[in-house]
């Protein structure tokens, strides 16, 4: 494979011809359909290529999507943020988590606000990046904000190894890992819920494996496709859950065949358990408590646990959203982004109320963004 | 607006604008500023305007805080369509910087004020404590003689055409894989350049830009935001016709950034009527940074004050005033 590019990873995948072929495939299929369907994409990441590649534009009328929790920025509660702040303000205290939780909104404001006010806090792209700044900053304490689903939490795991394995002193943990079958378990188990099918996101099942799903096709009886994030993918995968609602079928396919198979990458699995251990419940904004829903430490890493070493500074306020904020019904799949009142009038990227408008991976960022307009 | 500033308010979209509006034209309201140009028109065709450059890292594929200070402030100049003359300088630097890098920088604003055919005329030197600046401040102001007449952001009409004088985000991307932070090897170069000499080809071949504006902070979609909304037109953007280079769209594709938002410094967008596009494009090519000048759209009455984004396979999507601090997604 002589000089591989970028591109040709993704070229094929955006190709308009096939895009086309399969909005075709999908309205001949659709018209086959009994009823109206709502396919719930789990993940912030499939809305964001929703709205970016404007797919929904190109979908029957008959097939509709609805947007889920799978966004962590937007699932995080005030009050994790609210921690992330008052261990910013410690003296002598690097702060260094990913890109976007750098804007999320707690209870008095973000960890840009306390950026602005002189704490130290950086965005690394790689975790790993953490040691670096450890090792660079000896006299300072760093801790590294852990967030993510399923996908960033090896990386998370690979540097609590580093730290053990390097006897790195200065660096610990904060961690706010979510994982996607609880939350998908908690929608489901609410009887009013409207969700026809998912779109599973594929990097969850680069980890985790399409085996995740499986109750979800056995016990609850939806479809389940497992997909990629590029435009053909997600065509494809409305195609192939529009093709198991015609025959009566509930399975966990796997669309992005490319890199997810039914189990998963075992190493980072084993990883992953060697550090960290599911919690009883864990808040999501929006949703409430989930049991089982995040992950922490374990107990004999207690040692590099921020939540355990500086709990005595560690607000443990409760934070209510704004009274007309949706978005616990639009993380539901209950709402869409424009049935907000609040919706791109008080409530905008730059002013976000609610979590849906803080990432660009959120739901209603995702329609302000791609100018979906409440009027 | 927000209580304290914050870095989203200097990235030359919304939260910038908003600074800008609430803060310093409140301020300073006079009938020049308010035209929000690149450049301040005085009177008898001269045109005046400055820049501050704050770049980190100093040195940078392509270029420098040298090269981009003296760029920055002739491109804004050249934008209003005049001959870059007089600049005026002003360094802020951090006690215990290395004599030998000031005059590496020195060496390099030099090359480039030949190639705009301007001189320094005045000049300020301030030293501040260690921890007062990042190593480097340079601030530039400059006067120009405007050699063709006219040109606006509030002069679009229906069918004027739209063109980029070159691959966009170079600049955004360069910076961004060399940041502490990020780290990404890559052989990409930012666009830096002074863009004087195309404007005069352009004018001498004849050419009667309608809008002119160089893509910096911001990228190509705060400048096509800021036409439409000052144009009070729509433009409407054919996406597969963007020149993007394959480096940046590597590094957009893996940080999940939109080239359209990250900064340019030797890069402008350019308004025409119908008639001057493809004489246009064939001047740009000529020169070795323009060879995929492209056309990428036009003015339409669409959707007014507003750029709209049509994709090949049927679908439009608006292109909003970019906002909020650019940052790397988490997965």
């Amino acid at each position: 494979m002589a000089n591989l590019q970028l591109k040709d990873l993704y070229d094929g995948f955006r190709n308009s011809d096939v895009i086309k072929a399969l909005a075709l495939s999908i309205e001949n299929l659709a018209s086959k359909l009994t009823k109206e369907i709502k396919i719930m994409e789990v993940c912030g990441g499939h809305t964001h290529a929703i709205m970016k590649y404007g797919l929904n534009q190109l979908l029957p009328k008959n097939i509709k999507f609805i947007h889920g929790p799978g966004c962590p920025v937007c699932v995080m509660p005030k009050n994790r943020i609210d921690h992330a702040i008052a261990l910013a303000n410690m003296k002598d205290t690097i702060i260094v988590t990913l890109g976007d939780m750098i804007k999320v909104l707690g209870s008095t404001g973000t960890l840009q606000d306390a950026r602005a006010k002189g704490a130290d806090v950086r965005f690394v792209y790689s975790p790993m990046d953490a040691a670096k700044i450890a090792s660079e900053n000896p006299d300072k304490t760093v801790i590294y904000i852990a967030i993510g689903f399923e996908t960033t939490t090896p990386m998370t795991s690979a540097l609590v190894d580093t730290v053990i394995k390097q006897n790195i002193k200065n660096l610990f943990f904060h961690i706010n890992h979510v994982l996607v079958p609880p939350a998908m378990r908690a929608l489901l188990d609410d009887e009013t819920n409207n969700i026809d099918a998912f779109i599973g996101p594929s990097h969850v099942s680069v980890i985790s494996g399409s085996k995740i799903y499986d109750e979800f096709a056995d016990v609850y009886k939806k479809p389940v496709v497992v997909s990629g994030f590029e435009p053909v993918d997600v065509m494809q995968s409305v195609l192939m859950l529009v093709k198991q609602i015609n025959e009566g079928r509930s399975e966990v396919e796997i669309q992005y065949s490319r890199c997810v198979n039914h189990d998963g990458n075992l190493n980072a699995q084993k990883l992953n358990d060697k550090y960290l251990e599911v919690r009883e419940s864990f808040e999501f904004r929006g949703l409430g408590e989930i049991p089982s829903g995040g992950l922490k430490l374990k107990d004999e890493f207690a040692f590099l646990d921020a939540e355990v070493i500086y709990k005595d500074i560690l607000p443990h306020n409760k934070c209510e959203d704004h009274k007309l904020c949706l978005c616990g019904e639009i993380l539901k799949g209950k709402a869409l982004p424009n049935e907000c009142k609040l919706f791109g009038k008080a409530c905008t990227p730059t002013t976000p109320i609610g979590s849906c408008m803080v990432s660009s991976e959120g739901a209603c960022a995702a329609y302000y963004k791609y100018g979906i307009s409440n009027e | 607006m927000n209580k304290t500033i914050q870095l989203a308010n200097g990235n030359g979209g919304k939260e910038n604008n908003q600074l800008i509006q609430e803060v310093f034209f409140k301020a300073f309201a006079n009938d020049i500023l308010a035209k929000s140009e690149d450049g301040a028109v005085l009177e008898d065709g001269i045109v005046f305007s400055t820049d501050s450059f704050t770049v980190s890292p100093l040195f940078f594929a392509g270029g420098d805080i040298g090269k981009l200070s003296i760029c920055g402030t002739c491109n804004d100049l050249a934008m209003m369509g005049a001959k870059p003359k007089y600049l005026s300088v002003g360094f802020i630097i951090e006690e215990g910087l290395d004599v030998a890098i000031l005059e590496t920088i020195t060496e390099s604003m030099k090359k480039e004020l030949e190639i705009n055919g301007a001189v320094i005329v005045s000049g300020d030197t301030k030293v501040v404590p260690k921890g007062s600046v990042d190593k480097l401040f340079i601030n530039t102001s400059g006067i120009g003689k405007i050699e063709c007449e006219g040109i606006s952001c509030q002069n679009i009409n229906e069918g004027d055409i739209i063109l980029v004088s070159r691959d966009i985000a170079r600049h955004g991307a360069c910076i961004f894989a060399a940041r502490e932070g990020i780290e990404l090897s890559s052989d990409i170069k930012s666009d830096c350049a002074s863009l004087y000499p195309l404007i005069k080809a352009l004018i001498d071949g004849g050419i009667k830009p309608k809008a002119l504006r160089d893509a910096t902070r911001g990228g190509v979609a705060a400048v096509l935001n800021e036409w439409a909304n000052s144009s009070d037109i729509c433009i409407e953007v054919e996406e597969n016709a963007i020149p993007i280079s394959d480096e940046v769209k590597g590094i957009c594709e893996i940080l999940g950034f939109d080239p359209m938002i990250l900064a340019n410094e030797g890069t402008f967008v350019l308004a025409v009527s119908p008639n001057d596009a493809q004489k246009a494009l064939e001047l740009l090519r000529k020169f070795e940074i323009c060879t995929n000048a492209a056309i990428i759209g036009k003015a339409t009455n669409a959707m007014k004050k507003k750029v709209i984004l049509n994709s090949n396979y049927g679908t439009k999507k608006p292109l909003d005033m970019p906002s909020g601090e650019i940052l790397p997604r988490i997965c």
